[in-house]
């Protein structure tokens, strides 16, 4: 399927030379790789080019495709800010299908199970491969090896990255939007599928050669607020509906109820308190994840009882940080996806619930990002390994699972925190190497499991802050033996082919390890 | 050659939804052994389970048969447990196997502020239930398990007692009344819990019999370790047999009651005052104190009511009790904090127990305190008052 020409990068790990005709330096450590030259845009436009009072609709998603002049090869990009409700970008491909098109490269922010229909349009040779993540059926095609290009996995920075530096140009847009004008400014936040930011399109917006903004709420000029603005836009499109709207936000999030999933949100919040990290105008994220939303529920009480606000915090937005915003726990939200109707309510109307975009939030090639300015995170993963390595994308038997989100952009803030259950079922989680390494251990500073929280040992400063405070603080390597003791040993190491089916670049736009075929 | 039926057996959830669970079937037919294993962690466990497989069924002297196992993560005790279970529900039995080596049983008056109730056939609780800090964790065999189940229940529970570990943590079992339960006793003993709790009691005569057989398979067997008895009174007669109850072996260290029960019994609702069990509850109070064993409430069914069960449990320590049942993890924290001592009760202890040590500095057998007479037990309670002291964050 692709050249077999591989490198060893600074990790360790074997990547390809050539990604899709590209050659992405591999990965030299942290902060190692830096980038010369010039970032990309698209040509010079003349508004004399455009309708004179600004009306860019057209009637119909296929003749705005085709009179961008959607041609085979090219590149279109869509953004998931409407989740698993999205009809825009299965429609956009199937009307470039319907107009002939042949190998298109799918270049989405993120996929959902609403895309699986993609399969069907790869295996026609409508669509060549995807960069963007992969699950589920589109997953398990990219894992046995039957995508014809490499996947690429990217973070959200690291696709603002490639966007930026020229490394993947897009040929046409297609952005969904829950409100629009005929001129293209849009946003998220009005309309019956309001999915509450945009930020994960305006990358698109700005680079792209050709934006195509669809939208089943066209409102008269100017769509306020504008977080798209229709001086990028070529043309604008009605639909009947963008979307799904109870796949796109949740009604409202529910906590888990799971036991152990408790015990870890517990175990976090008490370390982030005895570490002294929780203290007046301290800053964090924590995702929509159960552990992530268990712990807010277990940090507000906590956060009340000492008397304490954090400056700010970065959503993922729930109705739970609206709850802590409207209390004046949290000062703003700084959102980059809303995910329930309370949230997308509030972003709409509450001026400190901001959205953001990866450009502002985890952008690395830029004058620093707010990712960097946070006290600390909670995320998730699906294993680690003893040098606190984490993997994200993959199955333990190699299998795509994940795409990064902003997972490695997040390990930027000053205390990451890894919460995740030591073993699910049978499958251990705490193991020898990474099946896929998508973070650097250099860069996680503690992992909390239910079976006990283990601290990275050059995090001096943390073991001491928490030493004596009745933490059960542990080595991985204690947990790891605990755990092998309930599974029957270690597992059997899987074995992979020497087939690259999709690589994972780093924050930098470097290789950082490549996933391998799996054979069904 | 004639041809004998075939025998089959079934176990563990059909459902596709049960994970950290494992069906399997066995059919005793056919000329040799013919195994059928599909499993979600295949690529990681393939050839453990296997071998996990067939060391069961060589246990079992089984030559012929198919055996299918459809496997959705299921840990090896968890495994074992359910081929054991199939194989015997197609007649099959096997020698018992070897005594695993458990460390030390459980002291007399040990702390029981909380215990943690497991439902005995449903393994994906059981894995982590001694990480919350509960002083105790309960398999039942009785009311949470199906009648159908109870043979699978008692030999998973078994497995998990021998395989697993709760360091810091007393593994209860709630057996089944009547002759049900002296057959978890027959699978139980052997697999060394540290306390039987036997529901449903009315008389000291039950507790006995219980403690006669008991003590025939731990002979048996040559287990010289402690096994207490805590008995559930959920009955009016019980309640009204309360004091020969909490006498009637020197096995028992608790009563208890159980409120779901005991007011069908009665007849009537059960509140969030408790009005209606106030009086049984009252006097399992008193007789667990008469017998100088630990006197323990039933539970709060509301999981979600945080405040509830602080009411209930602040109350529950009023009367005299020292402990109750959780029904979920997140209750433990809060009956600890509930029954933690209070400072005044530290102090007392404190002054206790050096009066205590100096008694035993100046070779006096009788400990006293000002002008008070202290009696042994009250100076191992006073003892015990000081450990939680200590133990408390």
């Amino acid at each position: 399927m692709v050249s077999a020409d591989f490198v060893t990068n600074a990790a360790g790990r074997k990547v390809p030379v050539e990604v899709n005709g590209r050659t992405p330096p591999p990965f030299a450590g942290v902060g190692q790789h830096h980038p010369a030259g010039q970032k990309a845009a698209p040509s010079i436009r003349s508004c004399s080019d455009y309708p004179r009072r600004g009306d860019k609709r057209m009637p119909s998603l296929e003749a705005a495709l085709e009179a961008c002049g959607l041609r085979d090869g090219m590149t279109l990009s869509s953004h998931h800010h409407l989740r698993n409700g999205d009809r825009v970008a299965l429609s956009a491909l199937e009307a470039a299908a319907k107009l002939g098109t042949k190998d298109l490269l799918w270049f989405p922010s993120a996929s959902f199970p609403c895309h699986a229909p993609v399969v069907d349009l790869m295996e026609t040779g409508v669509v060549h491969h995807i960069e963007g993540s992969m699950n589920g059926p589109l997953g398990d095609y990219c894992s046995s090896g039957r995508m014809r290009g490499l996947g690429v996995l990217r973070s959200h920075g690291g696709r603002w990255q490639a966007i930026q530096d020229g490394e993947v140009p897009i040929d046409i847009a297609v952005i969904a939007a829950p409100s629009a004008d005929f001129f293209g400014n849009a946003n998220g936040c009005h309309g019956p599928t309001a999915c509450g930011s945009l930020g994960f399109a305006l990358a698109d917006s700005i680079y792209a050669e050709k934006v195509i903004v669809v939208t089943d709420n066209l409102v008269p000029f100017p769509c306020l607020p504008w977080q798209i603005q229709g001086n990028h836009v070529d043309y604008v499109v009605e639909v009947d509906s963008i979307g799904d709207p109870s796949q796109i936000v949740s009604g409202t999030t529910q906590i888990t109820r799971s036991p152990d999933r408790l015990l870890i949100a517990d175990y976090v919040a008490r370390f982030v308190k005895e570490a002294g990290i929780v203290r007046d105008g301290f800053s964090f994220q924590a995702g929509a994840g159960g552990i992530a939303l268990a712990f807010v529920q277990f940090l507000a009480p906590m956060m009340r009882e000492m008397g304490v606000t954090a400056s700010f915090v970065r959503g993922g937005s729930t109705r739970y940080l609206v709850e802590m915003l409207r209390e004046g726990l949290v000062g703003y939200i700084l959102d980059g996806q809303t995910f329930d109707l309370a949230a997308v309510e509030s972003i709409a109307t509450d001026p400190r619930h901001v959205p953001t975009s990866p450009f502002t939030s985890y952008n690395y090639h830029g004058k620093g990002n707010f990712a960097g300015i946070v006290d600390f995170v909670v995320l998730g993963a699906t294993e680690v390994d003893l040098n606190f390595n984490a993997n994200v994308n993959t199955h333990s038997d190699g299998r795509l699972l994940h795409g990064i989100g902003g997972w490695q952009n997040c390990l930027d803030a000053d205390c990451t925190i890894l919460a995740l259950p030591s073993m699910r079922d049978r499958i251990q989680v705490i193991v020898d190497e990474v099946t896929t390494l998508t973070g650097p251990g250099e860069l996680i500073d503690v992992i909390v499991t239910e079976r006990g929280i283990a601290i990275r040992p050059d995090r001096q400063d943390l073991l001491e802050a928490v030493r004596g405070k009745g933490l059960p603080l542990r080595s991985l390597e204690e947990i790891q033996h605990e755990v092998h003791a309930l599974c029957g040993g270690p597992p059997r190491r899987p074995i992979f082919s020497d087939e690259a089916v999709a690589v994972i670049q780093w924050v930098d736009g470097t290789v950082i390890d490549t996933v391998w075929k799996v054979e069904s | 050659m004639p041809r004998t039926p075939t025998a089959l057996g079934e176990a563990g959830p059909v459902e596709g939804g049960v994970r950290g669970d494992a069906h399997v079937r066995v059919e005793l037919s056919g000329s040799g052994l013919r195994l059928d294993l599909r499993s979600k962690v295949e690529a990681l466990y393939g050839d453990a389970i296997e071998a996990e497989v067939r060391g069961v069924v060589e246990r079992f002297g089984v030559g012929d048969a198919r055996i299918s196992v459809e496997d959705r993560g299921a840990l090896p005790a968890v495994l074992r447990a359910r081929v054991e279970t199939a194989l015997r529900r197609a007649g099959r039995s096997a020698p018992p196997s070897d005594l695993p080596s458990v460390a030390e049983g459980t002291a007399r008056s040990r702390r029981r502020r909380s215990r943690l109730y497991l439902p005995g056939n449903q393994p994906k609780f059981m894995v982590n239930a001694g990480l919350h800090g509960g002083d105790a964790i309960i398999f039942d065999l009785e009311d949470s398990v199906h009648p159908d189940e109870k043979d699978a229940a008692r030999i998973l529970v078994r497995n998990v007692l021998r395989e697993w570990s709760y360091p810091g943590t007393e593994r209860m079992v709630r057996i089944n009344p009547g002759n049900l339960g002296f057959e978890d006793l027959e699978e139980i003993v052997a697999a060394l819990p540290d306390l039987l709790m036997i529901p449903k009691v009315e008389s000291a005569e039950e507790v006995r019999s219980v403690a006669a057989r008991v003590e025939e398979l731990q002979a048996q067997r040559q287990i010289d370790r402690p096994l207490w008895m805590m008995p559930i009174l959920e009955t009016a007669a019980g309640i009204e047999a309360a004091a020969e109850i909490a006498k009637a072996h020197d096995r028992v260290v608790a009563i208890t009651l159980g409120l779901e029960d005991l007011t069908a019994d009665l007849g009537v609702a059960k509140t969030d005052e408790g009005v209606e069990s106030l009086y049984a509850r009252s006097r399992v109070v008193m007789a667990a104190h008469a017998a100088r064993v630990q006197p323990i409430d039933s539970v709060y069914g509301n999981v979600g009511d945080e405040e509830g069960l602080r009411r209930w449990a602040a109350a529950s320590r009023a009367m005299g009790f020292v402990g109750m049942g959780c029904v979920h993890p997140r209750q433990i924290g809060v009956l600890h904090e509930c029954f933690a001592p209070t400072p005044e009760e530290v102090e007392k202890a404190r002054r206790i127990v050096a009066a205590f040590e100096e008694a035993k500095a100046a070779g006096r057998a009788v400990v006293s305190l000002g002008s008070r007479m202290i009696d042994p037990p009250v100076v191992q309670r006073a003892l015990h008052i000081m450990e939680e002291a200590d133990g408390e964050r």
